[in-house]
């Protein structure tokens, strides 16, 4: 067995101490919660709960009963029912950044907003990524109306996409027609509780605040069995403390009382213990996705949820800068490697420019690679036939060369891997030949050849009827009449 | 025909034990050699070098189908001469005088041989006039040099100075490679052809062995 390459940025006293300081905040400070259904369900069972002022005080035994009946591990599947995740343990999965304003035109290279035509032409493209495990809803189509512009994306990820889908709704109203659209894909209750097809992401509002949507989506989700991921998003110096310590008391406090609203509402509920939080750069005042410190809290938060014993998510291999450009690269690049070698289970951000909020087709092709040589990074180094080392160097001496050994000829593909063509490895008179084509360019020409390659999902006839019939319903029920017009391959 | 197909299939799958018996059978049913060699053998290879220029196929898979591709000439070889037909041409290949690499120019040397040609390689540190005068000895239509070294290079001009002094540059093509030349130094210095790599290296080959028929 290969000894499985690892990050660890805390040592165990520390982590134990930042655990305790945040148990502390919970039952001392605790948390907002606009939501008076999660407040009674907290109440009823032991929280100290001020209902006029929507304030909660956990207890350090609902912390323990909460910790105790989450989920270690859970399992995705795609629209066909295909297992294609396993959250356990180090192993790791990538997934688009989500819910984007806008898309980076290759053609015009300008940030423009999208509409439905990208949207397809991203599902298109993310079916050959192969590395990328699941679909996101990844940028937010503005041809339709904002009302129901979360379950449209849903929508269209399921009847285009085969993977599974990283998603979340923007009111609580949406949360019924996202829910049955899975249960069209499933074919019923029990199959999609058995087989989840999506997580949701939920996020508590820093600091320590859960609002009435995102507590209401918890239990929603629990009570249908679909998974959540709590994306709780401190920002250093901002809306938490400045040290990356502190910052990691109040995101372990957040989302501890995430776990605490879902397990009270539905025992044993899938959760991934995940996060958003950056550093807050006081020059510029944004809230920088690449910056050295917000992946290191990424990967510490990771360390305690791995301490917990459960499952782990983060936004960590994506980038700041507005174009495919260098620092694109290296912040993603980073991330993702940073973010693999803790174990992060669920690493989000593939694609992602401009602080969560631009989507690039052709920096999802470029990811695409990052995020392959990153998991063969954490295969790490194992013998395979190495020993004794003897005999194949007696081959290469008595041959002059191992380029047609059975040695390498099983061993080849097996070892290194082997990117596709936006990563350059041409000599340089070959490169010339081929057009001197920069990274952009190589990523635009992979971005139409596998728009070019999709194939349709072959998810049921009847079950993409079904998915169509509801989402006109619901688009009706804000006030249109029809949808945008969809290429034809669905 | 559907014998030839098989060859061809054959020896793109590397199979150099498959191909000898399916060059028998072809030539029990009445093919003539020639025919086994350019529909079948070089069919094949020809399949081999576009899978690999795009990368389907990886560098092992063409120097397996190289080997089919010897194992198959073996048989055919010795009746080809007999019924009077020249190989696909003579190669003479070697790493120039003061240059002791050799690793590319080997490579060279086995993608020529799975490309059908006759490979005289006169190894390393090899001087201008050693080049011109296996190449005559040989009757082969191409020289092919290599160099790694910017010092080493102009060896290639001297073999070029001495084919013309020889009258013999329309007879005998040249064609270098190596890290440091380049198309621009191979016109600089009269070279006919410049490979950036070995598929490129018997591309060329191929089109000045065609050019001197």
């Amino acid at each position: 067995m290969a000894l499985r390459p690892q990050l660890r940025l805390l040592g165990d006293e520390l982590l134990a101490r930042i655990v305790s300081e945040a148990r502390d905040l919970l039952c001392r400070l605790g948390t907002q919660v606009q939501n008076p259904r999660v407040l009674k369900l907290l109440a009823d069972h032991g929280a100290k709960v001020d209902f006029e002022k929507n304030q909660v005080l956990y207890t350090p035994a609902l912390l323990d009963r909460a910790l105790a009946s989450v989920p270690h591990s859970f399992k995705l599947f795609d629209v066909l029912g295909n297992e294609t995740h396993d959250f356990s343990g180090h192993k790791v999965h990538f997934t688009p950044g989500s819910a984007a304003l806008h898309v980076l035109d290759y053609q015009t290279q300008q940030i423009r907003k999208p509409d439905t035509a990208d949207y397809v032409r991203y599902t298109q493209l993310l079916s050959g990524l192969s590395h990328i495990a699941s679909q996101s809803t990844a940028f937010i189509p503005a041809d339709v109306a904002d009302r129901f512009s979360d379950s449209y994306r849903l929508f269209l990820s399921l009847l285009y996409g085969e993977k599974p889908v990283v998603t979340g709704t923007f009111t609580i109203e949406s949360f019924r027609v996202m829910r049955d659209m899975q249960l069209a894909v499933r074919g019923g209750e029990k199959e999609l509780r058995e087989k989840p097809l999506t997580v949701f992401s939920c996020c508590p509002t820093s600091p320590l605040k859960w609002s009435e949507i995102t507590s209401q989506n918890v239990i929603d989700c629990g009570a249908a069995g679909i998974p959540v991921e709590f994306i709780s998003m401190p920002l250093s110096g901002f809306m938490a403390p400045v040290t990356l310590v502190g910052t990691l008391v109040q995101h372990t406090a957040e989302t501890l009382s995430g776990i605490v609203i879902s397990q009270v509402n539905r025992p044993g509920a899938p959760v991934l213990y995940g996060g958003s939080p950056a550093a807050f750069d006081m020059r510029y005042e944004t809230t920088p996705m690449g910056a050295v410190e917000t992946q290191m809290v990424d990967c510490a938060y990771n360390e305690i949820g791995k301490h917990f014993g459960l499952p782990t998510q983060a936004y960590i291999s994506l980038s700041d800068a507005k174009l495919l450009d260098a620092q694109a690269g290296l912040e993603t690049a980073m991330g993702a490697t940073l973010a693999a070698l803790s174990g992060i289970n669920s690493i989000s951000g593939p694609g992602m420019l401009d602080f969560e909020s631009c989507q690039s087709l052709e920096k999802l092709v470029l990811d695409n690679e990052i995020c392959g040589m990153t998991l063969r990074l954490v295969q790490g180094i194992e013998p395979r036939e190495d020993f004794p080392a003897l005999p194949i160097f007696e081959e290469l001496l008595r041959d002059g060369h191992l380029l047609i050994s059975p040695h390498t000829r099983r061993h080849l593909k097996k070892e290194h891997y082997f990117p596709g063509r936006v990563i350059d490895r041409a000599n340089l008179s070959r490169w010339r030949e081929e057009g001197s084509l920069t990274l952009g360019q190589r990523a635009h020409q992979e971005v139409e050849r596998l728009i070019g390659a999709y194939v349709p999902s072959r998810l049921a006839g009847e079950r993409k009827k079904e998915l169509c019939r509801l989402m006109e319903a619901e688009a009706r029920r804000w006030g249109m009449e029809k949808l945008p017009v969809r290429p034809v391959t669905a | 025909m559907e014998i030839l197909k098989q060859i061809a299939q054959c020896l793109e799958a590397g199979d150099d034990a498959g191909v000898p018996p399916l060059v028998r059978q072809a030539l029990k049913q009445g093919t003539v050699p020639k025919t086994i060699l350019d529909e079948g053998l070089i069919a094949g290879m020809n399949t081999v070098g576009e899978k690999f220029r795009v990368h389907e196929i990886f560098l092992p898979d063409v120097l397996l189908a190289a080997k089919a591709m010897y194992a198959g000439m073996d048989v055919l070889k010795p009746l080809l001469i007999s019924s009077g037909v020249s190989s696909r041409g003579r190669v003479v290949i070697g790493s120039v005088q003061g240059d002791l690499h050799d690793i590319g120019k080997n490579l060279v040397g086995i993608m020529l041989k799975g490309a059908g040609y006759e490979v005289i390689d006169l190894g390393n540190d090899v001087a201008a006039t050693t080049f011109v005068a296996a190449a005559k000895s040989h009757d082969a239509r191409v020289i092919g040099m290599s160099a790694l070294l910017t010092t080493t290079m102009p060896v290639m001009k001297e073999v070029v100075d001495l084919l013309k002094k020889e009258n013999l540059n329309g007879r005998i093509k040249t064609i270098i490679g190596g890290a440091p030349v380049s198309q621009n130094y191979a016109d600089e210095i009269g070279v006919d052809a410049y490979g950036y790599d070995c598929a490129q290296a018997v591309a060329g080959v191929k089109k000045l062995a065609a050019a001197v028929r």
